[in-house]
């Protein structure tokens, strides 16, 4: 599979798969910890997501490079070694080059080990592709992970605060600003606490999920177009 | 499995991990230098705010001295006393306070005292509080903190050493008591310290 796969993979799929179709935090639901915790406002959201992109990236591309030469037995270690490393030296960096942010993601640069996501894509498709695949396989969830991050944290910032990329300078430098899109907000405090997180994080599975079966509606009803053929009747019938 | 397997194997993730430790401590060594001047900028920033950049002629992040974990100042572990002098003589020092009974946790200070025990500056480095309640300790949140500015234990008696509703001086928010008070607590408990033991802060 791992040699055949070379001509066969469906780039676009992979994709699809990260961003959207099998997004690491809307349709695996995993990474959920720094993803509540951290997602308070769009700047540590943002950074999080990098941080973590970086180690989906290395992870992958160095799963996929070693992939024939790990025994079947002990990938699981291995993996988690691969993983640990990269982690620490995207704190490494951070720590050096980014110090006040790194003292605001505190703990959840180093937890990132821990995020299900990364082990996952390396034993659910880094070990089983070739390099490229691998990359654009993390690149894609990279960013779909991040993406939600952003998205939770542009819900709950301006929810809570009113502001957008307060304290952006932390991680852009010294040239950006924060937005304040409401003059003397009150600031609403659930956003900020955690339930506002898991109540955000549930509007946005429900906003995929409504997106979806709309697309999936629309998929039947034109197959029903294409093909008017008898077994695609009781789909047309259940749509509507 | 055969024997030759597991050793094999065995093999393989220790030199996984000899391959990793290595690359990790490669990096380590060239971001090193950078870190500590990451920490040192940072540290350098907080005394700043606390004690006038101008009125000490020393390197304060470089002029620290090993302050003993104690119950007072709400240390756990040892800790770093930071001395501004001028002309060679200490005039005023920095040192970390913790509130240990924050409303989320403790609440990490920094302080500042002159000889004559008034508070030159206090900074909360870090704490859990309620976001959008008990934050408003931070100094880029509001000027609440700047409220300690020259206080001391003698400009103050006992019983205004504490918030406004428990008829002190210090401002309280509303909707959070709990944090102001704690902090004033700690402050005033670290003054006392001060007070009795100047011989820990003040000796060469």
């Amino acid at each position: 599979m791992s040699n055949s796969d070379l001509v066969t993979t469906d780039y676009s799929k992979v994709i699809h798969d990260g961003l959207w179709n099998n997004n690491p935090a809307l349709a695996q639901v995993l990474g959920l910890c720094p993803l509540l915790a951290v997602s308070g406002t769009v700047i540590n959201s943002l950074a999080l997501g990098v941080a973590t992109m970086m180690v989906l990236i290395a992870s992958n591309l160095a799963v996929s490079l070693l992939r024939l030469y790990i025994p079947n037995e002990i990938r699981i270690p291995v993996f988690v070694l691969i993983i640990a490393g990269f982690v620490t030296i995207v704190e490494l960096l951070m720590h050096a080059y980014l110090y006040n942010l790194y003292t605001v993601l505190g703990i959840f640069v180093p937890l990132i080990v821990t995020n299900c996501a990364i082990i996952g894509r390396a034993e659910g498709f880094a070990s089983k592709h070739s390099p490229l695949p691998s990359l654009v396989d993390g690149i894609s969830m990279g960013l779909g992970f991040t993406g939600v991050l952003v998205a939770l944290g542009v819900m709950r910032e301006v929810l809570a605060q009113g502001t957008l990329f307060a304290d952006a300078s932390l991680m852009l430098g010294d040239w950006a600003t924060t937005i304040t899109l409401i003059e003397n907000y009150d600031g609403f405090l659930l956003a900020a606490l955690p339930p506002g997180a898991f109540i955000g994080l549930g509007f946005l599975l429900a906003f995929k999920n409504v997106i979806d079966q709309y697309m999936r509606k629309r998929r039947t009803s034109q197959v029903v177009v294409d093909i008017p053929d008898a077994n695609t009747e009781p789909a047309l019938s259940q749509s509507d | 499995m055969k024997p030759g397997v597991i050793s094999r194997s065995g093999l393989l993730l220790g030199l996984a991990g000899v391959i990793v430790i290595g690359l990790v401590s490669l990096i380590y060594q060239f971001t090193h230098d950078a870190i500590e001047e990451s920490e040192y900028q940072a540290m350098l920033q907080a005394l700043n705010s606390i004690i006038p950049p101008d009125s000490h002629d020393n390197d304060m992040v470089n002029d620290s001295k090993i302050l003993a974990a104690n119950k007072e100042l709400g240390l756990k572990k040892d800790a770093l006393l930071y001395r501004a002098r001028n002309e060679g003589k200490i005039f005023a020092v920095a040192f970390p306070v913790t509130a240990p009974d924050g409303y989320n946790g403790p609440i990490n200070l920094l302080l500042a005292i002159d000889r004559e025990g008034k508070i030159l500056g206090a900074r909360v480095v870090s704490h859990k509080e309620t976001p959008g309640l008990g934050d408003r300790i931070e100094s880029r949140r509001s000027n609440w903190s700047d409220g300690f500015q020259g206080t001391s234990l003698e400009n103050l008696t006992d019983e205004q050493w504490k918030v406004k509703k428990d008829g002190g001086v210090f401002d309280q928010f509303t909707g959070a008591t709990i944090t102001p008070r704690k902090i004033v607590k700690a402050i005033h408990s670290a003054l006392m310290f001060v007070d009795s033991n100047p011989g820990v802060f003040f000796d060469e």
